[in-house]
C-alpha cells in the first residue's frame, strides 16, 4: 500500500506571497478555482493503493485547513491528516519527526511532496520506474529541465544517462552543474529514515560538540531535529546508488510569488481539457463572451456583455458587471468588478471592489515561450531601488475607486484608494 | 476696414496634427481655429487679404508684403495671431485705439505663468506702454501680448520687407515713442498652439459657450458639465462624456465609453469600454476597446489603437498603429 506527503510549511515560510498569505495560508490559495494543495490531492487519490494523504506543516489548525480537510476528505473519499511540527523542521526533520504516523499500515513506498509546486503529477509512472531501477529500496526524485541560467535557482541533479541514477546532487550551486532540477516531488521507501535518522544522530553530536551546555539554542537552524532533504540527505546519498532521477517533460513549475500563482493556473486549466472539461467555461448565451481557459465558480454573478480569458479564474460569490474585461487574472472569492472595468496581469482579493472604468494592470513574469526549458522567475521585489514591474495584487477588502488606473503595484489589505498608482507598494 | 491673420509657422508645436492637416485648418471646438477668428471679424464688416509669404518673414515681415492691400484707405488694419481664442474684442479695440490716437494698439491678457510669453510693461490708467520684454527671467508683470493688435496705417513705414519680429524689433521701438498702448482684455484668452494649451483653452471656449449660447451644447443622461458633439456623431448606449468634451463630425463612440476633457476629431472611432482624459484623438483614428488614454495623448490622423492597451502622455504620429502600451510619455514615430 502507499501513502503521500505534503510539505505544506508555515506562516514564516512563503513570504514571497503576501499579502496573499495573510488571509489564507498559502498551500490553500486557489489555482484554476481549486486550492493549490487539492491538485496534489486529486493526483494521489488516482492511484489504486493509496491509503492515507498526511499534509505536515507548522501552520497553527485553524479554520480554513480544518475546513479544506473534511470538504477534500468527503470528495476524495480518502483519509486525509494533518501533522502539526511543534517547530520547522525542515524538509526532512518533518517527516522524520513523523515516521511512525508514516509507517504505520507498513506502506511499501511514500510519496513526499512539496505543497508549492504545480504539476502535472506523474506519480503512476513514478512508481513503474521505481521498480525497473535500483533494488526494491530505492529512492526516485522527479527531475525536470531547465535552461542552463535558471538552473542555478534549484536543485541541480547530475546523472548517469544509462541507468538514471544519481550521482550528484547541489541545491542552488551558484555555478553550473546540470540543467536537470528537482522537482520537489519525491518516492522514497521507509529505508529513507535510516538515512535521516544517520544525519540527525550526527547533528545531535555535533550540538554537544560545539556549544555549551548553558547555551541558548532558541535558534531554530541550530536545532538538531532541522533537517533538509535536499541539504542534507540528497547531497549524501548522490552517487550511492540509491537514489535515481525520473525526468519528465510534462508541466512543472514552482508556486513561490503571486506572479507564479497566475502562471500555474494556466498550466492546471489547460490540464483541465482532459481531466475536468467541466470546470472550464464555455461561451453559452446569456453568459459572459470567454476567451481561451476561463474558470468561473457557479455562484459567481457574470453579466453577459463581460469578456474574460484567457488564463481567468472566478472565484465563488464574485460579481462582474456590464463590458469588463478580464484577462490573465485570478478574481478571488466576494470581489466585484464595476461596469466597464479592466483586469488584467492581476490578483483581486477577496471581497475587493473594482471601481466603474477603473483598469487594474500588472505586468507578468511568464517564462520564455522561445525557450521549452525556461521556468518562471522568483524576480526580486526591487531592483537597483525600483520595484520591479509585476503582476498587481489587491489584498483582501482592497476599494478601487472608479476610472483610476492601478499599475503594477501592490496594495495590502483593508485599504481605500482614493487616486491612481503605479508602480508602488501601497500600505 | 482690414484684418491681417498671421497664419505662416509650420505649426510645429502642434504636431502631430500639423503634419497632415495646416495649422489654422485644424479644428478648435468643431470649427477650423481661422474660422474662429474669420467669424467673429466678419461681424464688424471686414474684408480678409490673404497674402503669401515666399518665405518666412517673422511676426513683422508679412505687414510689409501687405502693404498696399492694407494701406488702400487711411482706416486701421487688425493684425492676429492665428492660435489666439478669446471672446474677440474687435469692436471695443477699434474703439480703445481711435480713442487714444497712436499708431499702434496691443490687447493684453492677464495669466498665470507670464514668463512662456512677451511681457508688457504699461501705465495702468492710460494704457501707455513702458516697455515690452519677451519670456523674461525674472517678474515683471502678469500682463501678457494676447497676439491681438490694431494699427494705423502709418506704422507701416517702420517695417521693411525681411524677416522681422514684431515684438522685438518694432515695439519697443514704438512704445519709446510713446506710439504703443495697451488695452486689457476682459474673459478666457488661451494661445492653443499646442495639444495642453490647446485643451485647456477648449475648457475656456466651452465655458464661454454655456454662458452665451447654452443651446449649442449637448445635455442630458450621459453627458456631464459643457459638451459640444456634432449632429453626424453616434454615441452609443452607456457612455458618459464629459465635462469639457468636442465631438467631431461622423465620430463614433461606441458602448460604456467614458470620455472626459478631449477632443475627438472627425471620423474617428472609439471602441466599446474605453477610458479617455485629457486627449486629443486625431481624424479618422481607431482606439480599440477597454483602451485607457490619458494625460495629453495626442494621436495624428489615422492612428490604429489596439484593444486593451494603456497609453499615458504618448505623442502618436499619423497612420501608425500602436500595439503595445505606452506606460510613460513618449513621442512614437
Amino acid at each position: 500500500m502507499l501513502k503521500a506527503v505534503i510539505l505544506i510549511g508555515g506562516p514564516q515560510k512563503g513570504t514571497r506571497f503576501r499579502p496573499l498569505s495573510f488571509e489564507v495560508p498559502k498551500p490553500l490559495f486557489p489555482v484554476a478555482g481549486v486550492p493549490m494543495l487539492q491538485h496534489h490531492i486529486e493526483a494521489c487519490s488516482k492511484l489504486p493503493n493509496m491509503k492515507e494523504i498526511l499534509l505536515i506543516g507548522f501552520y497553527q489548525p485553524n479554520e480554513e485547513i480544518n475546513r479544506f480537510l473534511s470538504c477534500a476528505q468527503q470528495d476524495f473519499k480518502i483519509s486525509i491528516r494533518y501533522l502539526q511540527e511543534y517547530a520547522a523542521l525542515g524538509t526532512g526533520g518533518g517527516i522524520y519527526h513523523f515516521r511512525d504516523q508514516i509507517l504505520s499500515g507498513s506502506p511499501e513506498a511514500f510519496f513526499v511532496m512539496n505543497a508549492d509546486v504545480c504539476s502535472e503529477f506523474p506519480l503512476p509512472e513514478m512508481l513503474d520506474f521505481q521498480k525497473e531501477h535500483g533494488d526494491a529500496y530505492s529512492f526516485v526524485i522527479l527531475g525536470t529541465t531547465a535552461n542552463r541560467k535558471q538552473s542555478l535557482n534549484y536543485g541541480c541533479i547530475v546523472e548517469n544517462e544509462q541507468t538514471d541514477e544519481v550521482l550528484h546532487y547541489v541545491e542552488k550551486p551558484s555555478t553550473f552543474v546540470s540543467d536537470i532540477i528537482n522537482c520537489g516531488i519525491y518516492l522514497f521507501t521507509p529505508e529513507i529514515f535510516q538515512h535521516i535518522g544517520t544525519v540527525f544522530q550526527k547533528n545531535q553530536q555535533d550540538m554537544l560538540l560545539y556549544y555549551d551546555e548553558g547555551e541558548e539554542q532558541s535558534n531554530g537552524w541550530h536545532r538538531a531535529e532541522v533537517i533538509r532533504l535536499e541539504q542534507d540527505i540528497f547531497t549524501a546519498l548522490a552517487g550511492q546508488g540509491k537514489l535515481y532521477v525520473y525526468k519528465t517533460d510534462r508541466f512543472w513549475s514552482q508556486i513561490k510569488s503571486a506572479g507564479s500563482a497566475i502562471y500555474a493556473s494556466r498550466l492546471y486549466l489547460n490540464q483541465y481539457h482532459t481531466t475536468h472539461p467541466e470546470r472550464l467555461a464555455t461561451n453559452r448565451e446569456g453568459g459572459p463572451k470567454t476567451r481561451g481557459n476561463v474558470y468561473i465558480h457557479p455562484t459567481a454573478n457574470i453579466d453577459p456583455t463581460a469578456v474574460l480569458g484567457p488564463n481567468v479564474s472566478i472565484g465563488t460569490g464574485v460579481t462582474i458587471g456590464a463590458g469588463v474585461r478580464v484577462r490573465e487574472s485570478i478574481i478571488l472569492h466576494g470581489a466585484t468588478l464595476q461596469d466597464h472595468s479592466c483586469v488584467l496581469n492581476s490578483i483581486v482579493g477577496w471581497g475587493s471592489t473594482i471601481g466603474k472604468w477603473a483598469r487594474v494592470e500588472g505586468t507578468p513574469s511568464d517564462p520564455n515561450p522561445n525557450d521549452p526549458y525556461a521556468k518562471i522567475d522568483s524576480e526580486t521585489l526591487f531592483r537597483d531601488g525600483k520595484l520591479t514591474p509585476s503582476i498587481t495584487i489587491l489584498g483582501c477588502n482592497v476599494n478601487i475607486p472608479s476610472e483610476v488606473i492601478i499599475l503594477n503595484s501592490i496594495v495590502l489589505p483593508h485599504k481605500d484608494l482614493n487616486r491612481s498608482f503605479k508602480n508602488q507598494i501601497i500600505l | 476696414m482690414k484684418a491681417l491673420i498671421l497664419v505662416g509657422g509650420y505649426g510645429t508645436r502642434l504636431r502631430p496634427l500639423t503634419l497632415t492637416v495646416p495649422k489654422p485648418l485644424v479644428e478648435f471646438c468643431n470649427k477650423p481655429i481661422l474660422l474662429h477668428q474669420v467669424e467673429a471679424l466678419v461681424k464688424l464688416g471686414i474684408k480678409i487679404s490673404l497674402s503669401h509669404e515666399k518665405e518666412p518673414l517673422g511676426t513683422a515681415g508679412p505687414l510689409a508684403l501687405a502693404r498696399e492691400l492694407l494701406t488702400d484707405n487711411e482706416e486701421p488694419f487688425f493684425v492676429l495671431n492665428s492660435d489666439v481664442i478669446c471672446d474677440f474684442p474687435f469692436d471695443d479695440m477699434l474703439r480703445f485705439h481711435q480713442q487714444q490716437g497712436r499708431e499702434g494698439t496691443i490687447v493684453v491678457t492677464k495669466v498665470e505663468e507670464p514668463s512662456k510669453y512677451g511681457v508688457v510693461v504699461y501705465e495702468g490708467d492710460t494704457g501707455r506702454i513702458h516697455r515690452f520684454v519677451e519670456k523674461p527671467q525674472v517678474f515683471v508683470s502678469n500682463k501678457i501680448n494676447a497676439g491681438m493688435y490694431i494699427f494705423s496705417p502709418a506704422m507701416l513705414r517702420r517695417i521693411q520687407l525681411r524677416p522681422t519680429s514684431i515684438e522685438k524689433e518694432i515695439f519697443p521701438v514704438m512704445a519709446e515713442e510713446g506710439h504703443l498702448y495697451a488695452m486689457e482684455l476682459q474673459g478666457f484668452w488661451m494661445d492653443i498652439g499646442q495639444p495642453k494649451d490647446f485643451l485647456t483653452g477648449m475648457c475656456m471656449y466651452l465655458q464661454s459657450v454655456r454662458q452665451q449660447a447654452p443651446e449649442r451644447l449637448r445635455s442630458g443622461p450621459g453627458f456631464l458639465g459643457n459638451v459640444l458633439v456634432d449632429p453626424t456623431a453616434v454615441i452609443g448606449e452607456n457612455c458618459t462624456i464629459g465635462p469639457n468634451v468636442t465631438i467631431g463630425a461622423g465620430v463614433v463612440l461606441e458602448d460604456g465609453v467614458r470620455v472626459k476633457r478631449c477632443t475627438v476629431l472627425k471620423g474617428a472611432h472609439i471602441r466599446s469600454h474605453s477610458w479617455l482624459e485629457s486627449c486629443i484623438v486625431g481624424w479618422s483614428s481607431s482606439v480599440g476597446q477597454w483602451v485607457r488614454m490619458e494625460n495629453v495623448t495626442v494621436l495624428g490622423e489615422d492612428v490604429i489603437v489596439n484593444d486593451e492597451l494603456y497609453i499615458n502622455g504618448a505623442n502618436v504620429l499619423p497612420h501608425k498603429s500602436i500595439a503595445d502600451s505606452v506606460p510613460e510619455p513618449r513621442i512614437i514615430m
